[in-house]
């Protein structure tokens, strides 16, 4: 049986009446018009209290933050258009890919990396000659990180997912919590060294930097200055993250629109049995969907452990949970929508850090308030599917 | 031997037996009609020769190999082009989008554009369409999409599966007429349909199914003389 078919006849079944009370309804413009409205009062409230200097530091931490959101975000949607699946598991291969990033460059002075070990080769070393050195050591740590992410991703798929197709929705749920936990204690069997503080490399994993330390960009180097030297700081390390994550995004939107392969996600997310009429092999258009999700994930968490310089073995769990608003505001199913939803989610932990008094607690709870609103009162998001699925 | 063979097949959906012992023969240019009753049978038989569903017992033949063991993509690459019931089209993609699906297994770009252009040809109204959503289409241009995106393949055997539902009469001559330019270009065709009177009229010879079985068979001027097709299908 076929998404597109299931859902039809979901549709067609009346809703139950609670839910039909509280949905709003609202066109997607209106949505969209409600949502900025509101971020706007919001920004505002933010530069009254703060000073516009203040206001702008934290929308921009935010944005940074939303860039790495946006990333996993991208690969929930992907993969619940092709098997409506929610991936639980896709958070934690984003924090695996960070772990590939720190095994493949080391931490200096702390744990020798792939590169150095067996290529003799100092990718950090690289890394801090200077711009052209900075560039090709991104070029040389991306891919492999994305495709060593990118299998880890086709063998989850393969493995616990496959056979489970045609399975009540509930069997890959819950198998995709436990490949979660599994994927958990292999990072934290794996790679938790004892890390000693202040050390410059890709990241440390399991303990904090102190702040100052630096990772391949100097988080000093500050590439713009807004309203003067009290005004918003540009850093280089913070512009690097978005310029990342918006290339890496457009890059896979275009892959997806234009491409044989995108053509054949899109069609087998559709129309399952059309696109085997069509000659379309489903298990291998389902491979390159999670190859593709993860990849992204990993672009995500290369560009996390550079700027974070910390990485835990469960933050996945959390990360993947917000990621996953970030779809669900979007719409579920829509690339550009996890892309945008992304962003808006780091907008909304700005807002909480900055207006509610010790709001970085209150971070998580204002997210998933935010999820469960939009879930009750616009499950379609932001740029949810709206066109008939008749045909 | 005949270009699609359909040999003794007996299909299951879990303990239900949709069909039995079915076999059905179409040769190399024929125009081959499948009749019956709702729920007899004639959706599954196509399923079955497109590989959505497996025969339990029997076998589908195409020149004489038998692809019933295959996967449904492979079978649409051996040259099995199929129109299903319900159109099944991509809704959220464009009409163009939609019929470069149905060439998706093919790599002879130059011949590609051509059958673009042909496609375009037999159903001019896709033509102005090509840039809109296929799920915004009216149930009739869909059926056009359907269509044309299973000849985009360039099959050897054409299944169609009730091409004219929903149609105005109009249309349903329209797109009968199209079904046989279609086969007067060399495409083979097996098609099923409700209208008993125009699949006759249109096919060479037919089939009809009841209760998942084959109950007659024959030359379709032979069936249409029949007293039994008279009163069961034609209404007479
Ligand atoms: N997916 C399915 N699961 C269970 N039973 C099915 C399924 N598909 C079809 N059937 C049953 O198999 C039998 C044959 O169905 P089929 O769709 O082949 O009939 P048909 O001749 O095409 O009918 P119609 O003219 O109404 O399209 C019917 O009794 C139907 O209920
Ligand atoms: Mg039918």
């Amino acid at each position: 049986m076929s998404a597109a078919t299931g859902s039809a006849v979901r549709g067609r079944r009346p809703a139950p009446r609670v839910r039909r009370r509280l949905r709003l309804g609202m066109s997607q413009g209106q949505f969209l018009g409600v949502l900025t409205a509101v971020f706007l009062i919001l920004l505002l409230l933010m530069v009254v209290q703060d000073g516009a200097a203040t206001a702008g530091n934290e929308v921009w931490r935010g944005l940074v933050l939303g860039a790495i959101y946006a990333l996993i975000a991208v690969g929930y949607t992907l993969v619940y258009g092709i098997i409506e699946l929610i991936n639980f598991a896709h958070g934690d291969v984003f924090t695996m890919s960070a772990f590939y990033s720190v095994f493949l460059a080391g931490i200096p002075g702390v744990q020798e990396g792939f590169f150095k070990r067996f290529l003799g080769f100092d990718i950090n070393h690289l890394a801090s000659s200077g711009p052209g050195g900075l560039i090709l050591a991104l070029l040389i740590i991306f891919p492999i990180a994305m495709t060593l992410a990118g299998l880890t991703g086709v063998v989850i798929e393969r493995v616990a997912y496959r056979r489970l197709r045609d399975a009540p929705r509930l069997a890959p749920l819950i198998t995709a919590v436990g490949v979660s936990f599994l994927l958990e204690g292999i990072m934290f069997a794996f790679f938790v060294p004892p890390a000693p503080p202040g050390q410059p490399g890709l990241g440390t994993p399991g303990a904090a930097y102190p702040t100052g330390e630096d990772g391949w960009i100097p988080t000093t180097h500050v590439l713009l200055n807004i309203g003067g030297s009290h005004g918003v700081v540009i850093g280089a390390n913070d512009t690097m993250v978005i310029v990342i994550a918006l290339v890496a995004m457009f890059a896979l939107a275009g892959f997806i629109r234009y491409s044989r392969t995108g053509k054949a996600m899109r069609a087998s997310a559709q129309n399952r049995d059309a696109a085997q009429l069509c000659g379309i092999n489903i298990n291998r258009t389902i491979s390159a969907t999670f190859f593709l999700g993860s990849a992204l994930a990993a672009v995500g968490g290369v560009v996390y452990a550079m700027h974070y310089h910390t990485i835990t073995w469960n933050q996945g769990y959390q990360f993947g949970l917000i990621a996953f608003t970030a779809a669900v505001l979007g719409g579920i199913g829509n690339i550009v929508g996890a892309g945008i939803g992304g962003f808006l989610i780091g907008l909304v932990e700005a807002f909480t850090v900055t207006l509610i008094p010790n709001g970085g607690s209150w971070a998580l709870i204002v997210v998933f308030a935010v999820l469960i609103l939009v879930l009750t009162l616009q499950p379609t998001g932001l740029l949810g599917m709206r066109v008939p699925d008749r045909a | 031997m005949a270009l699609l063979e359909v040999d003794s097949v007996d299909v299951f959906y879990g303990r239900v037996r949709a069909l039995q012992g079915v076999s059905i023969k179409v040769d190399e240019g024929e125009i081959v009609a499948l009749i019956g009753s709702n729920g007899a049978g004639k959706t599954t038989t196509l399923r079955t020769i497109s590989g959505l569903v497996r025969p339990a017992r029997g076998a589908v033949r195409l020149a004489g190999k038998p692809i019933h063991t295959m996967g449904a993509e492979q079978i649409a690459r051996m040259g099995i082009g199929h129109a299903p019931e319900g159109r099944r089209l991509f809704a959220r993609m464009t009409v163009q989008e939609n019929l470069d699906m149905g060439a998706y297994s093919r790599r002879d770009g130059a011949k590609i554009r051509h059958d673009f252009a042909w496609v375009y040809s037999l159903f001019p109204r896709l033509a102005e369409r090509r840039r809109q959503l296929a799920g915004s289409l009216s149930g009739g241009e869909q059926q056009m999409v359907a269509i044309g995106r299973a000849l985009m393949s360039r099959p050897r055997v054409l299944l169609l599966d009730e091409p004219s539902l929903g149609l105005a009469p109009i249309l349903v001559d329209a797109i009968f007429d199209v079904i046989r330019e279609i086969n007067g270009e060399g495409t083979t065709i097996l098609l099923i349909e409700q209208n008993a009177l125009i699949a006759l009229h249109t096919a060479a010879r037919a089939y009809v199914l009841e209760t998942g079985s084959v109950t007659l068979a024959g030359p379709a001027s032979e069936l249409l003389a029949s007293a039994d097709v008279q009163r069961a299908y034609l209404g007479m």
